[in-house]
């Protein structure tokens, strides 16, 4: 048993990182330009003086394909540590309205400042994302405190997710009509227009979260105990709770300041890998989220882009696709097992 | 006093503005069981959330090796807790669950080392749950759950253990089967054990002391032998239809009215009868009782009429004169009463004076 559960997980995490390299070259290689193999390892090798490719590749596709990893990765494990808080299976950032509610406070400060004309720097989205996400889970925190009921929170949080998207929509029509564009395109999700800056920027804030989500693995997996006995084992569950709050909102945050809403990845990815592990073990779970959710933001990258070329899809609409089935699958599936 | 593993000064529980219980002044030694009764709502629970520190006394302090200030680490190593709240751990198996209990000693990912796991096999095999070790904890029935959890608790290897009405969800034979490890625990493992009962006979049987709750205070301590005597039960659980006694246990009310069917009984051999007329609504006399007999209790608590002789004396014709006028206002007589002997002579000339007169009913019938 102990053998089959370590080479189990050994060939979880074997599985996610062959996954990611093979939708890694698989996002490389695919898109409006041709683009082959040989060319590819050539640019990447340095070998190769097709600057087009050069371009193509390092200037608008790596920078691409890692916004997506890290940005599917930080969002999966910020579902993780929101299901684990509210001991609710199906509460995400999505869900709870708190990627809507960083949206509204975007799009709020890109539509102010484009209004006096003063350009808004990654930095300033990413806070105003912070600070957006930071008030809605003031209000999920609110009503959690209130009510006890798993559904009813969900509820709610879906509900600030409509209020949210519709003043954003608001503030989008009322917006300057140059600037439409490309704040429809973002309002609605998407990883395109990433460059190199935005990604040193998302890597320093998602691995640090990540690694500090890691290292909270062991008050977690008491949690899941319950706040009780997390007491009882010694966690400090004020130092707890705010470090999880701010964790997960800042992880959300950084998600919707630099691709937009994206819907069902923390809620889909956690499930998925820990039917994939059998465990729902922080330790375990943390860095396959974070792989899975990178894995599964590359792949659905690859059809928004690639399914009806040259017009792209928001990243949402693949990611609601493949993830609002497995969040169904996964709430059949328990109210099943609890009449067995 | 110095060897107290916790002592309260002046303790004050309860929640905001709401005081539950007051007043709390106890101790706890090694390898002790102190036992909280009292009624339903009485704050047991309140009072061992504020022990356990999940919950901030409202006033007074609770010492731990007489230390008041005590980091959440060190805590979680002297002290360990079975509650009544449900848990819901996903996919977690027993061992799992148990496994938790070594979170105070692991390093800063939990990573447990061989010296744990030992412990965890440890914590499994006294509480019997070893075979269970690979399940899901989810999939268990509530009583084998109530084990893990002690298993839990165990592992963490504490020097008080703390247990809210652990007897809840478990049948007879795991009743007995905790309160035996709780005693374990106590004495070879010298662990000081707070526990909340609502099984007063369990109480009775593994308490070293028994702290009784009433009216937000403590009412009583003592020793088992201290508590369970004369009224006092009846009074600390309030109860005013039925009785309680410390050895025969609880009865239901006592059927009012004129005795229509008249018992003679003695060692025991009536209880079942009281009982059953009892339920028939059946009002009933009986005699002749010594006052030490086994079935005295029962039968004083459900009859409308006892005669009784004192202890170990023969009976006498007064009491037996006595018996016999009630048993001639009675329609029928039932001799549940087998052996007769010289203390008892006169209950076999009552069964006589029955048989001539035609109102003897066998027992089935």
């Amino acid at each position: 048993m102990k053998f089959n559960r370590k080479s189990r997980y050994l060939a979880g995490f074997l599985f996610l990182t062959v996954c990611v390299l093979l939708f890694f070259c698989l996002n490389l290689l695919t898109g409006s330009s041709q683009m082959t193999l040989s060319k590819m390892l050539g640019v990447l090798t340095g070998n190769s003086s097709d600057t087009t490719a050069q371009n193509i590749l390092l200037r608008i596709r790596l920078p691409r394909i890692s916004a997506a990893f890290l940005l599917g990765g930080a969002l999966s494990v910020s579902g993780f540590l929101l299901q684990c808080f509210f001991g609710n299976p199906i509460a995400g950032p999505f869900v709870l309205g708190i990627s809507s509610g960083a949206k509204l406070a975007v799009a709020l400060v890109m539509v102010t400042a484009l209004q006096i004309g003063i350009s808004v720097s990654s930095w300033m989205m990413v806070l105003a994302s912070f600070l957006g996400a930071m008030l809605s889970m003031g209000w999920i925190l609110l009503i959690s405190g209130k009510v006890r009921s798993m559904s009813l929170l969900i509820v709610s949080g879906v509900m600030l997710g409509y209020i949210c998207s519709a003043v954003t929509e608001l503030i989008v029509a009322f917006a300057d009509d140059a600037n439409i564009v490309n704040l429809h395109n973002w309002s609605m999700g998407s990883f395109s227009g990433t460059d190199w800056q935005d990604v040193r920027l998302m890597t320093a804030i998602v691995l640090t979260c990540v690694i500090l989500t890691f290292l909270m693995s062991k008050p977690l997996n008491a949690y899941q105990l319950g706040e009780a006995y997390a007491e009882n084992l010694g966690v400090n569950l004020k130092k707890f709770r705010i470090t999880v709050i701010l964790l997960s909102s800042i992880l959300s945050a950084c998600v919707t300041a630099f691709a937009g809403p994206v819907s069902f990845v923390g809620v889909a990815v956690p499930h998925l890998m820990k039917t994939l592990f059998g465990t729902a073990k922080p330790i375990i779970i943390i860095p396959a989220a974070f792989l899975g959710g990178g894995v599964f933001c590359l792949g659905c990258d690859l059809l928004a882009r690639n399914l009806f070329a040259p017009t792209e899809l928001s990243i949402s609409t693949v990611t609601a696709v493949f993830g609002a089935p497995v969040v169904i699958w996964m709430m059949l599936h328990r109210s099943m097992k609890k009449y067995e | 006093m110095n060897d107290n593993l916790l002592r309260t000064e002046n303790l004050i529980v309860g929640y905001g503005k709401h005081i539950v219980v007051q007043g709390l002044d106890f101790s706890v030694n090694p390898g002790e069981i102190v036992t909280f009764i009292g009624a339903n709502g009485a704050g047991k629970s309140t009072l061992l959330k504020a022990i356990s520190a999940q919950l901030a006394p409202l006033a007074g302090t609770v010492y731990l090796h007489e230390k008041a200030h005590i980091s959440e680490r060190e805590l979680a190593k002297i002290m360990s807790v079975v509650l009544t709240v449900r848990i819901d751990p996903e996919l977690m198996t027993c061992e799992d669950v148990v496994s938790s209990g070594r979170y105070p000693y692991t390093g800063r990912l939990g990573i447990l080392s061989e010296h744990d796991r030992q412990k965890v096999a440890e914590a499994m095999e006294m509480t019997h749950v070893t075979e269970l070790r690979d399940r899901a904890f989810l999939k268990l029935s509530d009583g084998q759950r109530q084990r893990i959890m002690l298993a839990r608790a165990v592992c963490q290897e504490p020097e008080i253990l703390v247990l809210d009405e652990p007897t809840s969800f478990l049948d007879m034979k795991h009743k007995l089967e905790l309160l035996m490890l709780i005693r374990r625990l106590a004495k070879e493992k010298h662990i000081g054990v707070i526990v909340s009962l609502h099984e007063l006979e369990l109480a009775e049987r593994v308490s070293d002391r028994i702290l009784c709750i009433r009216n937000g205070k403590i009412d009583r301590t003592g020793t088992p032998e201290e508590i369970f005597k004369d009224d006092y039960i009846r009074a600390l659980y309030q109860i005013s239809c039925g009785t309680y006694h410390p050895v025969t246990g609880a009865e239901l009310e006592s059927v009012k009215g004129q005795p229509e069917v008249f018992i003679i009984g003695g060692g025991g051999t009536g209880i079942p009868v009281y009982r059953r007329l009892q339920r028939q609504g059946i009002p009933f006399a009986c005699g002749i009782l010594h006052e030490n007999d086994i079935e005295y209790p029962v039968a004083s608590a459900l009859a409308s009429e006892v005669i009784t002789e004192e202890a170990f004396e023969p009976v006498s014709e007064m009491q037996f004169q006595k018996a016999a006028a009630v048993l001639e206002k009675c329609r029928s007589v039932i001799c549940a009463c087998t052996e007769f002997g010289t203390m008892n002579q006169k209950n076999l000339e009552l069964l006589k004076l029955a048989e001539t007169s035609g109102k003897i009913i066998t027992e089935n019938s």
